[in-house]
Parts: C-alpha cells; structure tokens; sequence
C-alpha cells in the first residue's frame, strides 16, 4: 500500500509542502504551516483512538540522534513514529565524544547508508542540523540545535494556540524569560508571526537577544528578524495578553553572571496569578517545559484553569507524526493508511 | 649579470612619489633604473610588456600564517610562500603561532632555513611575545632578535595580563621591536562565535562584542604609553577601535595598526546569508573569524581610516585551515580564511567603489607596512617597499580592471577556506618578481 492508491481521494487544493527538511519557520510561508496544522489534526483523531497505530509509515526508518539529553522531545518523537508504523530507532550521545571521534556529517552519512529516512536531531550548537541537512539526503528534522531552533515546539505551539482561539491575527502573545538562550522563543516567534498574532518577548536586559529591536539594524534589514515588541517589564508586557507563555530559566544564567540569583529573578519575571490578572480574562497559559515550577512560574498557575501545558504535550506527537509523514513525500493521510 | 626590464607599465612607487609610464630595470635581483624608455638603454635583458597594466613595488604582508612547523596539513613554507606570490606578495612575515610556537632562536632558525630552502619569496619571522604563547611569562625577545624576528606577537592569543603586557611593551624598546597584539579581551569575548549583532541572533550564536576589541586596544595604547613601546594592533575591526587609534596617533603615542581584506568589505552578513537574501540562513563556517566580520558601519570608517593613514597597512591574517577544520559544527569550526591570493582582487573593492585611490592602496600594501614597522632598517633590506635604485627586485605587475572568478580548488595555498568561491574580483595580479625573477605569472605576460 502507497500514498498513490487510486482510491485516494483527490484535493482540489493540493497541499501546499516543499520542504525536505526541517530546519527551522523562518522559511516557512503560511500556507505551508497551515498544511502541518490540519494534517496534525487528522493525525490527532488517529492519536486518541483507543488502539492508535496505523500503517502510514510503515518500512520507513526514523532515527532519533541525541547529542544533548532530552526527555520530552524524544519520548514525543518516539511516539509520533510509532504510531504512524515507522521503525524508530534512538541513539543519545554527547557531544564530547563526537569531538574526539566521529564527525557529525559522519555520523549522519553513517545512518543514511543504513537506510534511514529521516534524521531527529537535537544538539547543543547552533546549526548542527543545518550541517547536517548540507551532507545528506536523508529528511533532517531540528528538534533543537543550541539557542537557535526547535520548529517542532513552534509548531506545536502554533497548533494548540489555534486550537483554542482560532485565527491568531491580532492575537497578543507574550513570551517571557530568557529570551537571549531559548531556541523555542526563536522559532515561535517566527510561526507567530507569520500567523499575524502580536508577539511580545520579556525578559531582564542582559536576557535579551541584541539587534532584535528593528531600530537597533539597519533598515534594509526589516525583514531578516521577525518583527516583535520588547519588554522588560513584566506587568507591561502581560497587560491585554490573549496567551503568556513562560520560558525555562537555566540555573547556569546566575553563575554566568547574567542574574543576581534566581530569587530576584522570580520576583521581577515570574508568571503568577496576580500578575495574570492583567491579562484578557480568557487568557492561556503555555510552558515548553520542563517546568522550574516557583523561578519562572508559578505552581498554582501551571496547574491552573488557563494553563494548556499538557494538551501541547499531547499535540506535539500528533505535530510530530504530520511532520514525518509529509517528509516521507505524502501530504495527505488516505483512508487506508488511517485504518 | 642577470637583467630583467619590464616596459612601458603605470609605475607606481608610493614611497618616491612616482605615478607614471616608465620601464623598470632589475640587474641582479637589485631595482638598477625606473623611467621612461630605460628598459631600451639594456642591450641584454628578458623583457616584459607591462603595457596596460600597473607595475608596483611587490607587496608586503605583516600577517601570514605559514603553520610550518607543526601544522603542515593547513600549509607549509613551500605552499604559502607560492600563495604569496599568486597574490603579488614579495614579503610575508610570519606568525608565531606554530608548533613549536616562535619562542626561541632555534624555532626561528629552523623557519629561515626552511624558507631559503623551499620558500619562494622572502619570510620574516615573528617571535612570540610570551614563552609558548601561554601568557604567563616573557619570551627572550632579545634572543629572538638576534635570530631575525622582525616583531613580536602572541597572535591569537592576547596578552591578557596588564602587567605583563606593559613589560613586554618596555622591553622590546630595547631592540625597537613592535609588539603586536590581537585585540580581544577573552573575558569579554568568551566563547563568542561571532560579532555580536542581529546576525549572531537570528543564528542564536553566541557574540563576540565591538567592545572586547576596542577596550583591549584603550588599554592596549594606555600600556604603550606608560611603556613608551611600540604598539602594533593587528587586523582592526571596529569604528571605535578607529576613533581610538586616531586619537592615540594623534597625541604622538606609537601605535601602528593594520586592516585585513576582509574586515574592509565583508560584514557579518556573510556568516548567515553569504551575499544571498534574508530568507533562510546558513552557518557558513568559512566566514568565521576572529576579530569577527562586523557591520556597514565599521567597513565605512575603516575604509576612511585606510585612505587617511590611521590605519599603515593592509594585512592578510591568511589563516589556512583544512576542510575537517571547518566542515564541523560552527563552534568548534577554526577561526580564519585563507588570504593571500585574494587580498588585492578584496582589496581592490575600495578603488572601484571610490573609497580610496590606487596609488594610496598600493602605499598601504609596499611602503606602508615597511614603515610601520621599519622592516628596511634592517640589514639587506634598504629600499624595501619601493623602487628606488638598490632596493630589493620585488614587483608586482597588475591589472587593476580586470574580473576573475575566484576558484578556492586552484588555489596554490593548501587551505580553501574562504567565503568568496564563485564570486567575482576585479583586480587581478598578473605577475610576480622576487629578487629579480619571475616567481609567477598568469599567462597574460607577454615576453619580449
């Protein structure tokens, strides 16, 4: 059984995809988040079946290469392939190792003469998958390189978001935290807003990224950011905020001299309930997770009404699954391959 | 008696002053005659026909890195000094930072043996400034003298330490050696990537600040002056560090500088987009450098800086390194780009865009550098950098309007590492004359 059964119904509209890898939004036009959206909702259905395992992907070959610990990200990589009948295979490593012995584009070249199809990878330096992807033709899906990129999260973050309000235009999206670090701020903010929501980033000053703010690079340049508000004080940037989102904090920002101590820090950039209550009433809250539960967020908050934490949890295998299925050259799921 | 004339080019000689149709005449590796008709006054002599082309004094690099000994996978005497000469060089002077590093009379006599025997252009060794280059004690800048250095540098590696960078800045005045220092504060810089701006961010590396240069070079110049020494800053990057070094020269402060090809027209662009659009990024590991490629700004004032003199002399900072260096991951990809055989088609950019004009460019590639660091003080050298009858027979014969496609595979240097494969250059060196002869030629010499 193929994705080109005869039986398969035709769209008018193909789908729009026309990426072999994965890289990173910023060059993703809107018609293709919107293809990974509502594949990821097919694929959803077929998650919460009672028995969620269909042949879609089956005879493809999926491996997870981990030079940097992760649980979350795996485990979710691990699922959407599985479930969808792909092989799965995981290889965790760290980096040191590699430094000493085999090359990234070894390795990588390595796992393609094995046959696999599409490379997970997620490592502690910026565009470790954008080398990869220049030295095979294995799919190279970046499930995070270092502070740049982690698409999936966005486009996973995308998919819950439009799941509750629907169109983003207009729709205020604050992310707070370590904005300077956090590769799911980058991308997010490109997904965002390319989706038209108004995206604005919080965080201490020596937490943000230089050059961000449009005044700060040249005019000519207007484009090669994502156009964002910034912020450092919390209680401006939550005011009117349709979603918050609270980004990790990693404890080595104190030792490198970026914060007094993490107490100072959860005084002045914590989300907590009173300050959400500048927020719309309707209001969500996000976490990439894993969670600092009292340094970035609050406990009582995290485990609130207004908190989808889990549910991006849970729509990120099906984000995944969509994802791995368009790379393998289909786009549209056919009713057999759903059976 | 060996005689080489060259006919009928634009001479251009800086240094006395002369811009001109002219024949040169070289009788025994010594510049004999410059003037017009001159090469007809020789009944016996190989010929060139420069007509059309520029004919310059051969240019002079204060920044080479040779990696012979210890790194001879990147490059050897023999390849560098080929590059050299593909690139109109006569002169290179070579960097410290080899295995052995340059910190003892037998570590520079084993680069000058090599040099006469495998080197096709003339070598000048650099010392270290400190013992192995590990910044903790000084290394015997008067041994290293006697032996032939010509400056004294750390290289990549600042001297951190105030203290001991005052030391080594007074001591040296005893044998008039400049200390030439790479301006970047390690502290400040830690594991920067590259410049910090918007680029490092889009890219989500970590940035190296126009600050950790500019207050290394304050500080530096301050050191200079308690010390009365000679401060050379090497490859200058930034508009304040311009401001700087102005201000410093200015109140009779002696402190040279220099600027590399590529930090007058590349910007940190050229990491993420390599001259392509906005779109979608790259990590282009062969853009990597330190000081880093900086911003349309910077180029602007060093540019300026060149054209007023502030700045002595173009340096290459060639840095070859081998494909395993730079097709890995962009942290831990080596520093640096292969220079030399590109710097005057770089360089070049600056007279066609109007920033500077060829006579002042050619200064800043002959005499400049010799003067900054008083290279013809020394023995044999008399006359280095120009044209003047007795000096050195060191040409360089160019085309200043004429476009090539820069190929790194046909490069003589072993290191290809370089960020401008494919694109264009208008400036070409046609032909090359070290101690009289021929050393290269492009095919476009027409022997007469």
């Amino acid at each position: 059984m193929t994705a080109e059964t005869p039986t398969r119904p035709r769209n008018t509209q193909p789908a729009a995809w026309r990426h072999s890898d994965i890289l990173d939004l910023d060059d993703f036009d809107v018609d293709e988040i919107e293809t990974v959206l509502s594949l990821a909702d097919r694929m959803r259905e077929v998650l919460d079946r009672r028995i969620a395992r269909v042949p879609a992907l089956r005879g493809y070959t999926v491996v997870n290469l981990f030079y940097e610990p992760s649980t979350r990200t795996r485990a979710s990589f691990e699922l959407a392939g599985k479930v969808l009948g792909a092989d799965v295979i995981t290889i965790t490593t760290a980096t040191s190792s590699v430094v000493k012995g085999e090359s990234l584009i070894d390795t990588v070249r390595t796992m393609r003469a094995m046959r696999a199809d599409a490379i997970v990878m997620r490592h502690s330096m910026a565009g470790a998958a954008y080398l990869a992807a220049e030295h095979t033709d294995a799919a190279i899906i970046n499930a995070g390189d270092g502070s740049h990129a982690h698409p999936t999260q966005a486009l996973l973050d995308l998919y819950t978001i439009r799941k509750h309000v629907g169109d983003l235009r207009g729709k205020r999206v604050v992310m707070v935290g370590d904005i300077a670090h956090s590769r799911v701020a980058r991308s997010d903010m490109w997904g965002l807003t390319a989706l038209g929501a108004e995206v604005v980033v919080c965080g201490p000053p020596t937490l943000l990224p230089r050059g961000l703010r449009p005044g700060d690079r040249p005019a000519h340049t207007e484009s090669a950011l994502p156009p964002v508000i910034i912020e450092t004080e919390i209680d401006r940037a939550i005011e009117g905020a349709d979603i918050v989102m609270a980004l990790r904090l990693q404890s080595e920002r104190q030792q490198g001299g970026l914060l007094p101590s993490l107490h100072e820090y959860s005084q002045f950039y914590q989300v907590t309930a009173e300050r959400l209550k500048r927020a719309k009433p309707n209001h969500l809250l996000m976490h990439p997770g894993p969670k600092n539960e009292g340094v970035e967020i609050a406990a009582t908050v995290a485990s609130g009404s207004a908190s989808i934490i889990e549910e991006q949890v849970t729509n990120g295998v099906a984000v995944r699954m969509a994802l791995l299925y368009l790379l393998s050259g289909r786009t549209e799921l056919s009713g057999e391959e759903a059976r | 008696m060996a005689t080489l004339a060259i006919h009928n080019g634009r001479v251009i000689d800086p240094a006395l002053g002369r811009d001109g149709i002219a024949d040169v005449v070289i009788v025994d590796g010594r510049i004999s005659r410059v003037g017009p008709n001159e090469g007809d006054m020789v009944v016996e002599a190989e010929r060139i026909d420069a007509t059309g082309l520029v004919v310059t004094p051969g240019f002079i690099d204060l920044h080479t890195h040779l990696r012979e000994p210890g790194f001879e996978g990147k490059e050897t005497i023999r390849t560098g000094t080929l590059a050299a000469a593909r690139g109109g060089y006569t002169t290179v002077c070579a960097m410290a930072n080899t295995r052995p590093a340059m910190d003892s009379r037998a570590a520079i006599e084993s680069v000058l043996r090599e040099a006469e025997r495998s080197g096709l252009i003339r070598v000048l060794p650099i010392g270290c400034i400190t013992r192995g280059r590990e910044g903790k004690e000084l290394a015997p800048a008067g041994e290293l003298a006697g032996a032939g250095v010509v400056a004294l540098s750390d290289d990549g590696d600042a001297v951190a330490d105030p203290s001991l960078m005052r030391h080594a800045l007074e001591y040296a005045t005893r044998w008039g050696l400049p200390v030439a220092q790479h301006c970047e504060d390690p502290a400040l810089v830690r594991d920067g990537q590259m410049h910090e701006g918007w680029v490092a961010t889009r890219l989500g590396l970590r940035g190296r600040p126009a600050s950790a240069e500019e207050t290394f070079v304050a500080r530096d110049i301050a050191l200079a002056e308690l010390a009365g020494g000679h401060l050379h800053i090497c490859h200058v990057s930034t508009a304040g560090s311009v401001a700087l070094i102005a201000a410093a020269k200015a109140r009779g402060v002696h402190v040279t500088a220099e600027v590399t090809p590529h930090h007058l027209t590349l910007t940190h662009e050229e990491v993420a987009f390599g001259g392509a659009d906005y779109r979608s990024i790259r990590y282009l590991a062969n853009a990597k450098v330190n000081p880093p490629l900086r911003e349309e700004t910077d180029l602007t004032a060093l540019r300026a800086a060149l054209r007023s003199g502030v700045i002595d002399a173009v340096a290459t900072d060639h840095a070859p390194h081998g494909q395993g260096d730079k097709e890995i991951e962009f942290d831990l990809a080596a520093p640096g780009l292969t220079m030399l055989e590109t710097s005057f088609g770089l360089c070049m950019k600056l007279v066609h865009d109007g920033d500077i004009d060829l006579p002042t460019l050619i200064e800043r590639m002959t005499i400049g550098p010799v003067r900054a660091w008083g290279l013809d003080i020394r023995a044999g050298f008399d006359g280095l950098g120009t044209l003047a009858p007795g000096a050195p027979g060191d040409v360089a014969i160019l085309d200043p309007n004429a476009d090539w496609v820069v190929d790194p595979a046909s490069f003589a240097s072993k290191g290809k590492n370089t960020p401008l494969g494919g694109r264009t250059l208008r400036g070409l060196v046609v032909a090359t004359v070290y101690d009289g002869r021929l050393v290269h030629e492009t095919g476009r010499v027409v022997t007469l």
